[in-house]
């Protein structure tokens, strides 16, 4: 369980009216531990006025001679203010102070598809498809290639990113097929995908790919569970386990150079479903955007 | 009179994309100016769950994003259905760009000079 960092939270580290400087270090060290728990962190050291957002929860830090009531009269209307005194705490009390009011601030909630840190909890980083429309051509492919119910089709019949927690986490396959080079993973290691300029050989580069793919019959999923049960069948044949697993993880490598253009992470490729359900889910996913295709080529052109 | 320019900051929290150096260095300078700034944990993460935030923040006029490549952060406000207005919005890229470069920048003055003997 992750616990989700409120949409509706704004911390202000605030220096203006009625309040004493924060030491700069502290000042440094809170913010930034802020930041990497997911906090949304806004800083005034002069006149600030609260209504900038229309949040319904501020949480406002300062050393404050005498509490600010004026504070409260800036927010916009239906937003909360919570001000506290942080003179003479250190960063790590004064985070304690803020995951508190997180927590009671109305609409926070235990949601685990979303991201942000707890004590206990993993992170989910934040890896999903975006789409460069200005590039995007709505053709499909996407659709069509994702197995994960990731992508799907507006009321008006436009590609769109539906469920992005269910994107595999480091696998950008999905952008190496799109033939517009028009998908980003922001958090991707390299050029376009990570939403570099677009030069014109990665418009070619990306092309070529798509060739790869159409020579693999236009079903790689099929082709690699094809190629994983082969192997499992000759593991269990195998009585050492160390063998096995050697020639799995050369079987997953050898794989993995196989399609290696489509850079799907191991675990991806290790972690899929049986035979079956891919062949559903690729007929589903097919049937997805063949009806998307069919509805845009019946719209009046305007 | 001139309208004051928004700061925004990603920290970028949840992956090691952005080298920390950059990310560190340009937050140390952020929080010892006198200016205002707002920060957040990771716009990826925000624009995933569609934060209300985004909205707000995508309405300022003047605003500077620090924070990736420009056409990531145009889409990711755009996919949380805050788009960023077409003219007023710097986006300062911190996978690319030195940390005085964009420190430079974020106080209004030249980016670095090349290097002697360096030429474009």
């Amino acid at each position: 369980m992750i616990a989700k960092k409120s949409s509706t939270l704004r911390v202000l580290v605030y220096e203006g009216r009625d309040s004493l400087p924060i030491p700069g270090e502290l000042r440094l060290e809170l913010i930034r531990s802020l930041l990497d728990q997911g906090y949304f962190v806004s800083a005034v050291k002069s006149e600030g006025k609260l209504a900038k957002f229309s949040q319904s929860h501020i949480l406002v830090l300062g050393r404050f001679e005498s509490m600010p009531d004026a504070l409260a009269t800036d927010a916009s209307e239906g937003t909360q203010v919570h001000v506290r005194n942080i003179d003479g705490m250190s960063a790590e009390s004064i985070r304690g102070i803020v995951d508190e009011v997180s927590q009671t601030a109305d609409g926070i909630v235990d949601d685990p598809g979303a991201a942000g840190a707890s004590a206990s909890g993993p992170r989910w980083k934040p890896w999903f498809p975006v789409i460069d429309y200005d590039r995007c051509t709505n053709c499909m492919q996407c659709l069509s290639f994702c197995l994960f119910d990731v992508y799907g089709v507006t009321k008006a019949g436009q590609i769109t990113v539906q469920n992005q927690s269910n994107c595999k986490t480091d696998c950008p396959a999905c952008s190496r097929v799109c033939p517009e080079v028009a998908i980003l993973f922001p958090k991707y290691k390299a050029g376009p995908i990570n939403g570099d300029e677009i030069s014109a050989d990665d418009v070619r580069r990306e092309a070529m790919k798509v060739d790869i793919s159409s020579l693999l019959g236009g079903d790689i999923y099929s082709m690699l569970r094809d190629r994983s049960a082969k192997a499992k069948s000759r593991f269990s044949k195998e009585r050492d386990d160390d063998r096995a697993l050697k020639e799995r993880q050369r079987c997953l490598n050898k794989m993995q150079q196989a399609v290696d253009s489509l850079d799907i992470p191991v675990e991806v490729l290790s972690s899929l479903p049986s035979a079956d359900t891919i062949r559903e889910r690729a007929e589903q996913a097919k049937q997805k955007a063949q009806q998307a295709l069919q509805m845009n080529a019946q719209k009046p052109i305007t | 009179m001139t309208q004051q320019r928004c700061v925004l900051f990603c920290r970028c929290a949840f992956a090691r994309v952005v080298p920390d150096e950059v990310k560190n260095d340009v937050l140390t300078h952020l929080v010892d100016r006198a200016e205002p700034f707002d920060a957040v944990g990771d716009l990826c993460e925000m624009s995933a769950r569609k934060d209300p935030m985004l909205a707000d923040l995508a309405s300022q006029g003047n605003l500077t994003v620090v924070a990736c490549y420009p056409r990531a952060v145009k889409w990711l406000f755009s996919a949380a259905g805050a788009p960023l207005a077409a003219e007023g919005v710097e986006i300062l890229n911190m996978r690319t760009e030195t940390a005085a470069s964009i420190c430079n920048r974020l106080d209004g003055k030249p980016s670095e000079p090349l290097l002697s003997g360096e030429s474009s």
